[in-house]
């Protein structure tokens, strides 16, 4: 613990003014804090990053010398073609495991942001009976484990003849999706003014284009939130994919991953550019919507789980 | 959304039931009825069919038949079922606390006002988000045997090398270091609560002459004692559901070791095609998760401090 940490700030100004001696005393203090801060910092950095840096090392490496130990860091030459190979070459239909992993995402996260918000907005700025009571209702089933409902959806979706298609995993997303999400948009339109509606109520608009031209324009911050979540749990999904989709050309990527671990499991130079691929898009959405996140993960703790 | 409530309630008192009344009902349960629909198909109507499919004997392609509490009484005496369970248990005890620790830390760290920090919070996190199935590939390469990462480390302080994911005893420690990774969303709640301990508590400490740790110890811990109740049902909510890393990496070995409870769920229902007996094993998880839920409730009322006075 160092002594910097001990002295509180404000009395380090106050005495710093009237001794001189004190002042540099205070401000080298505050040095030896910033120094320990940042080297502690750096440290856990790179704990945290040495994981992707071996990924990457490991993925462009020539056939075979990811095998040489103790490792090489530096590939020399590095082969970015394995992540074709990965890719293209590795013997599955990747590009169709990419196509249908997008169109799952992008069709749960059309259903929830209309679904959920449209839920939310129901449970926040409309008066009906029993409200409150089927609230408690959605707040509830999130503490249900999905593998209780699993296998009674399952035998579900098999009468309906929805097994081996993309129905069961995109389907719940336009009834509600998670209970989580509905929760978010109730709070997040507890926040807008409930005099808005009132007037808008008065100049003639009804309940659906106060929902749709009033509320939704407001509401891009809790959207965004609701759609990176949609996006994160649709993309790194596992189990769901695992059950309902069997054949090859059905398959998402996570499930597809799966069979290549089956295929060229031993090849980890290929393992790891796959493995690659499969980040890169989450990667890519982090950074773009990186305020949302944070926000979003702030007001729920929940991550992309 | 109270003040609503009661205003509701008095518009509709003193209006009777008048027709916009009526019809803003009828609306605002339209709005809900896509949630609704799912409710009832997709989890009550699942429940319900779980809680009769547990009394069951079916197995896929052959006929159901009602055999009451018996896989119940089955379950007990299946050694496989004790395995994953405990398996389970020690993983929770083991990760859980670990988890807490180092997403606090983390937080801790990241609270501090040195440049650069918005670029650490965005690496300490950046792990929690990548794809289960990714992450298993990273990590059992990370802990293969011959050429992993974590030998070329113990090597170089010159420790032997271990087989990690392939040792009874290290495997499950090995699957804790991996979720360790993951720490950013716990982190992230810890931050935010940190951030939201009010600054006037440090200045009238610092008046009072407390050092940082009678601090940390009467002021940030128990400020933070709601986000540590959250994460900690969190997390054990989510490390009883462990599942993807453990399919892909060790498929419940080496000799079971790894196999954890959702994963022998799994493999009983798809696997062997034992719904019953799969939907009796989910009841089993549903009611240990909720039990340790309740209890933890319980007890939160000794620890957890909000500043309401009461807890919600």
């Amino acid at each position: 613990m160092s002594k910097a940490e001990q002295m509180p700030t404000s009395v380090i100004v106050v005495r710093g003014t009237t001794t001189v001696h004190f002042y540099q005393q205070a401000r080298f203090r505050h040095w030896i804090y910033t120094v320990l801060m940042q080297s502690m910092l750096v440290a856990v950095s790179v704990v945290m990053l040495i994981p992707f840096v071996w990924l990457l090392s490991t993925s462009l490496k020539i056939r075979g010398t990811e095998f040489i130990f103790p490792p090489v860091w530096i590939p020399r030459p590095a082969v970015w073609k394995n992540y074709y190979t990965a890719f293209f070459d590795a013997g599955l239909p990747f590009p169709r495991f990419l196509l249908n992993t997008t169109i799952i995402t992008v069709a749960s996260m059309v259903g929830t942001l209309f679904s959920a918000s449209l839920a939310g907005f129901g449970f926040a700025r409309m008066r009906f009976p029993l409200r409150d009571k089927l609230f408690v209702l959605v707040l509830s089933t999130l503490m249900l484990p999905e593998i209780v409902t699993q296998i009674p959806s399952y035998l579900l979706f098999r009468l309906f003849g929805w097994i081996d298609t993309f129905l069961p995993l995109i389907v719940p997303a336009f009834l509600g999706g998670s209970a989580f999400n509905i929760f978010l948009f109730r709070q997040f339109f507890m926040s807008i003014p409930y005099e808005l509606d009132e007037a808008a109520r008065i100049d003639g608009a009804g309940t659906l284009q106060i929902y749709l031209r009033l509320i939704m324009p407001l509401s891009k911050p809790v959207l965004s939130t609701v759609a990176i979540f949609t996006f994160l749990g649709s993309w790194n999904s596992f189990m769901g994919p695992l059950i309902y989709l069997n054949s090859l050309e059905n398959m998402t990527l996570a499930v597809g991953l799966r069979a290549f671990q089956g295929l060229r499991g031993t090849e980890w130079n290929l393992m790891m550019a796959a493995a690659a691929i499969m980040m890169v898009p989450v990667l890519f959405v982090f950074f773009v919507a990186q305020r949302y996140f944070i926000e979003g993960i702030v007001t729920s703790g929940f991550g992309g789980r | 959304m109270s003040s609503y409530a009661n205003a509701s309630h008095k518009v509709a008192a003193r209006a009777g039931r008048s027709p916009a009344l009526r019809r803003e009902a009828i609306e605002g349960f339209l709005c809900i009825v896509p949630w609704l629909l799912g409710f009832l198909l997709f989890t009550a109507g699942p429940m319900l069919a779980s809680v009769w499919l547990a009394l069951t004997d079916y197995e896929i392609l052959r006929p159901i038949q009602f055999i009451g509490l018996d896989n119940f009484s089955k379950a007990a005496q299946d050694p496989l079922f004790v395995k994953s369970l405990v398996n389970t248990a020690v993983y929770t005890v083991l990760y859980v606390p670990l988890h807490l620790i180092t997403a606090l830390l983390a937080a801790l760290l990241l609270n501090s006002k040195v440049r650069g920090i918005k670029t650490y919070r965005v690496i300490f996190y950046i792990p929690s988000i990548m794809p289960a199935v990714a992450t298993a590939f990273l990590w059992m390469w990370i802990f293969n045997p011959n050429y992993g990462l974590a030998n070329a480390l113990l090597d170089l302080v010159g420790l032997p090398p271990q087989k990690w994911l392939f040792d009874e005893t290290l495997a499950k420690p090995s699957f804790v270091l991996m979720a360790l990774w993951g720490l950013g969303s716990a982190m992230i709640v810890f931050l935010a609560g940190l951030q939201g301990v009010d600054p006037v508590l440090y200045e009238a400490a610092d008046m009072d002459g407390a050092n940082s740790w009678t601090k940390f110890w009467r002021i940030t811990i128990p400020m933070l004692t709601p986000v540590l109740f959250f994460n900690l049902i969190i997390g054990i909510i989510g490390s009883f559901q462990v599942f993807t890393t453990a399919y892909i990496a060790t498929n419940g070995g080496p000799n079971n070791a790894t196999l954890f409870y959702v994963l022998y769920i799994y493999n009983q229902g798809w696997k062997f095609a034992k719904m019953g007996y799969a939907s009796a094993l989910a009841w089993v998880l549903f009611v240990i998760v909720l039990l340790l839920t309740l209890v933890q409730f319980k007890m939160a009322n000794r620890w957890v401090y909000y500043e309401t006075g009461k807890a919600k």
